[in-house]
């Protein structure tokens, strides 16, 4: 172990590929996981696009069954675990530490292998296109993902990529978890932190308690795949229903960490926009809090028509309804707070506002769900695919891509054009309600989920055609999103330290922030810290251990170095997984490799020696 | 405690909020998602206990042998008490025998374990066999390769007292850990003898 880490000294670089791939910047790191996801989320956009166009019309032979069964599969696994989770991924890691008063995350490392191994886990996904995609839907039911029904090794690449994926987000939540409860500014009480903190504290939670129940079941179905065990092999007395109880249990708080980071940052933007607090703060973070916990109590209603008799669905219909309560007094507190104040429409305000909108739909269609003797009627229709799309993409989308609007400044110091945000808030808001809000009428009449064609005369055949057209506008108007931040990146306009006037504290700072976040760590004398500061002209406090002279401040500030081990470890992961399929040999020696690495990590210390680091 | 071993690091010595160490606080989120972890694998025992079609179950259990490794894994965790203990009151050579008492006792269960599973498999149960010997090898397994961790964690960390300014009174706090997650290895051994083990065995026709 000493030998691998005095083979690799120390980077010390700042600048070029190197010092990205080693760096521990959670700044750095919240980029490269926005940019990474964001490729993703466009990937599975053109498999969405790619289904409509083949259901635009009835009887289309543009892709086959099977193909099409491999791209609603890659769909929906690419939209949440390699889109929405890391596009939240790469807020929290950007946001928490300078919204705290924090230099860095608790663990700059860990930080960083949380990423690797993401990067991992996403592209081993996509590699399976190369030998034949998963193809059992996104939430793998048995039998169908049994070897004896799933031929070839899509569902095998489906296993080990998103227990690879459960690593990440594992890693990351942890390390959110402490660097929230334990890193932040002296006078920023819990009840002082911004809620989007409080959202991603609830959402590393829920993160934590949720993965262990999914990676259980893949191990289980991947022990049925490649070593021979019965668990869920029906003719052996295995019972498919445990697989869906056990995807459900992880999946439902799922929903919850795929919305909350999106009410979190809705929950930023709002009162900055209409010039007011936040509208009722406590009755926000609490409601958080009660999804937290009453999310682990509703995943049955996924399974209202599996016959778990009347007793469950009754008990699960009710908790379904009660959990629509602190999510509706969210909603209430978020129009409280647009009430009476001098609303600015900026680009970040229009697509808080279009979460607003389209989560109230999603919101109520998955009410009506929650009914269980009409949810049968609606069970793996059309329906439920509009109703998940509105509150994941009107609501988990529109509040990310609000979020991005908001604080590209921050992130670049450049503003993006307001002209072409503008336009293409009303080109997604247009799109996204062309392309599915025709699936509530398909769903009532009928139409199945995962069809891969449709005779005509069903009465289908507008509703598709429409919902294709919207698809394919919503799909064109985030080129205009790319091209817009692109652009704006190269030659926006300078943003300066706060251009919207904003309440917290990342905009104390300049845009884009220095490398070690504050010069000195602020003291926290209410919620709103910023506001406070700005309007009271509070003093701040000299850096806790710092030489207390202004100018040279930061040069006492010993930052994380950046490292190799990370990177090391996530590929050592990797390896094994891809082992599993290929070879155990592999296998055996990416655990080596992981394990190496961890030695190397743990003897490395955090900071490399003074000689070695360039101010 | 831990800012001394942080200025001979050259870590940054970190007040926290909670005044809990970073590491600590990490190390009790981490052993509460394993409790999900291995609530789960339990959860799928209980379900399959009795739904084998064919093939040997919980007769073959052996009630005293494995009263007997779990007796050792037990007192495996006084061990690691001691060891910590010895630490605190800088007592390098005793902390060193305590911890490799406690290693010498995982690795004593590991070997029952290991003897089990080969008697289960003379007997005919094996993973393949039916539900009981998927669910009973893959939760026994896992938890073994965390008592495996949990023994090279152990060893590595009487390795590093060894070199100098790793292991010390002021640094307690790394073998601390390791004594974490080793009493929580532990704490599930107990639920797991007693739902897989005893209550399956009273459970037989």
């Amino acid at each position: 172990m000493a030998t691998i880490a005095s083979a690799l000294s120390r980077p010390t670089s700042l600048n070029g590929v190197w010092s990205w791939i080693t760096t521990v910047d959670h700044k750095r790191i919240g980029i490269l996981y926005g940019v990474t996801a964001f490729i993703f989320f466009l990937i599975g956009g053109l498999e969405a696009m790619l289904m409509r166009l083949q259901l635009a019309r009835p009887e289309q032979s543009l892709v086959g069954p099977d193909e099409f069964n491999q791209l609603f599969t890659m769909h929906g696994t690419t939209m949440i675990f390699l889109a929405i989770m890391p596009l939240s991924a790469a807020f929290f890691n950007y946001l928490v530490p300078l919204m705290i008063g924090a230099r860095d995350v608790a663990f700059p490392r860990l930080n960083a292998f949380s990423y690797w191994v993401f990067l991992a886990g996403g592209i081993m996904l996509n590699l399976s296109w190369l030998g034949g995609a998963p193809n059992s839907g996104w939430f793998g039911y048995a039998p169908l993902t049994s070897s004896a029904f799933s031929v070839g090794n899509g569902v095998d690449w489906w296993v080990l990529s998103l227990q690879v994926l459960g690593i990440a987000s594992l890693a990351s939540a942890f390390n959110f978890i402490v660097t929230i409860l334990n890193m932040r500014a002296p006078g920023m009480s819990l009840f002082r932190m911004p809620v989007f903190i409080w959202m991603t504290l609830i959402t590393a939670f829920l993160l934590i308690f949720a993965f262990p129940v999914i990676t259980v079941a893949l191990v289980e179905l991947m022990f049925d795949r490649n070593f021979g065990t019965n668990f869920f092999v029906a003719s052996a007395g295995g019972d498919p229903i445990l697989w869906q109880h056990l995807f459900w249990i992880f999946g439902h708080p799922e929903v919850y960490i795929l919305i909350l980071p999106a009410m979190g940052i809705v929950s930023e933007i709002l009162p900055t926009f209409s010039r007011k607090p936040l509208f009722g703060y406590p009755f926000i973070v609490f409601s958080g809090i009660v999804i937290g916990f009453m999310g682990w109590a509703v995943w049955s209603h996924h399974m209202f028509t599996v016959g778990l008799g009347p007793i469950a669905n009754a008990a699960f219909t009710i908790t379904t309804m009660a959990i629509a309560v602190p999510t509706g007094v969210k909603i209430f507190n978020w129009i409280g707070t647009m009430w009476g104040g001098s609303i600015q429409l900026k680009t970040p305000m229009l697509f808080a506002i279009g979460f607003l909108f389209l989560f109230i739909i999603g919101g109520l269609s998955g009410v009506m769900h929650s009914i269980s003797p009409s949810d049968a009627q609606q069970q793996d229709t059309y329906f439920v695919v509009a109703h998940l799309h509105y509150v994941l993409f009107g609501g988990s989308i529109m509040g990310i891509l609000g979020g991005i609007y908001y604080w590209f400044p921050k992130f670049s110091g450049r503003l993006m054009s307001e002209g072409l945000g503008k336009a293409h808030f009303w080109a997604t808001f247009i799109g996204m309600n062309a392309a599915f809000f025709p699936m509530h009428f398909l769903g009532m009449d009928g139409m199945p989920r995962r069809i891969f064609t449709y005779e005509s005369g069903m009465g289908w055949d507008l509703w598709n055609f429409v919902s294709s057209v919207g698809a394919i506008f919503l799909g064109i108007s985030m080129l205009l999103f790319v091209y817009n931040a692109v652009r704006s990146w190269r030659k926006g306009e300078l943003a300066g330290d706060d251009p919207w006037d904003a309440r917290t504290l990342e905009w104390s700072m300049p845009s884009p922030p220095p490398i070690h976040n504050f010069d000195e760590i602020p003291i926290v004398r209410g919620r709103d810290a910023w506001w406070h500061q700005k309007r009271r002209r509070a003093v701040t406090a000299p850096v806790a251990g710092g030489s207390g002279e202004s100018d040279g401040a930061h040069e006492s500030i010993h930052l994380p170095s950046p490292s190799y081990m990370p990177l090391l470890a996530a590929i050592g992961i990797s390896l094994a997984a891809y082992g599993v399929v290929l070879s155990y040999y592999l296998t055996a020696f990416g655990m080596f490799m992981t394990v190496a690495s961890l030695y190397g990590w743990y003897m490395e210390p955090i900071t490399a020696s003074s000689e070695d680091e360039k101010h | 405690m831990h800012q001394a071993s942080a200025a001979e690091h050259h870590e940054p010595a970190h007040a926290t909020s909670l005044g809990i160490d970073h590491r600590k606080l990490i190390m009790w989120a981490f052993l509460g998602s394993e409790c999900m972890f291995f609530g789960t694998l339990i959860a799928t025992n209980m379900i399959y206990a009795d739904k084998s079609v064919a093939g040997p179950g919980a007769n073959l259990l052996d009630i005293p042998v494995t009263t007997v490794s779990t007796f050792v894994l037990l007192m495996s965790s006084l061990m690691m008490v001691l060891a910590l203990s010895a630490l605190n009151h800088g007592n390098i050579r005793s902390f060193r025998v305590w911890l490799l008492c406690t290693a010498a006792m995982g690795a004593t269960f590991l070997g029952f374990q290991f003897f089990e599973f080969y008697e289960f498999a003379n007997h005919g149960l094996t993973p393949r066999t039916n539900l009981y010997g998927s669910s009973f090898f893959l939760l026994t397994g896992l938890h073994g390769a965390h008592v495996t961790g949990g023994v090279i964690w152990l060893l590595s960390l009487v390795g590093l007292s060894f070199r100098k300014g790793h292991i010390s009174a002021e640094q307690s706090l790394k073998v601390e850990l390791a004594g974490l997650y080793w009493h929580f290895v532990d704490i599930v051994w107990i639920v797991i003898f007693t739902v897989i083990y005893l209550v399956g065995v009273t459970r037989l026709p």
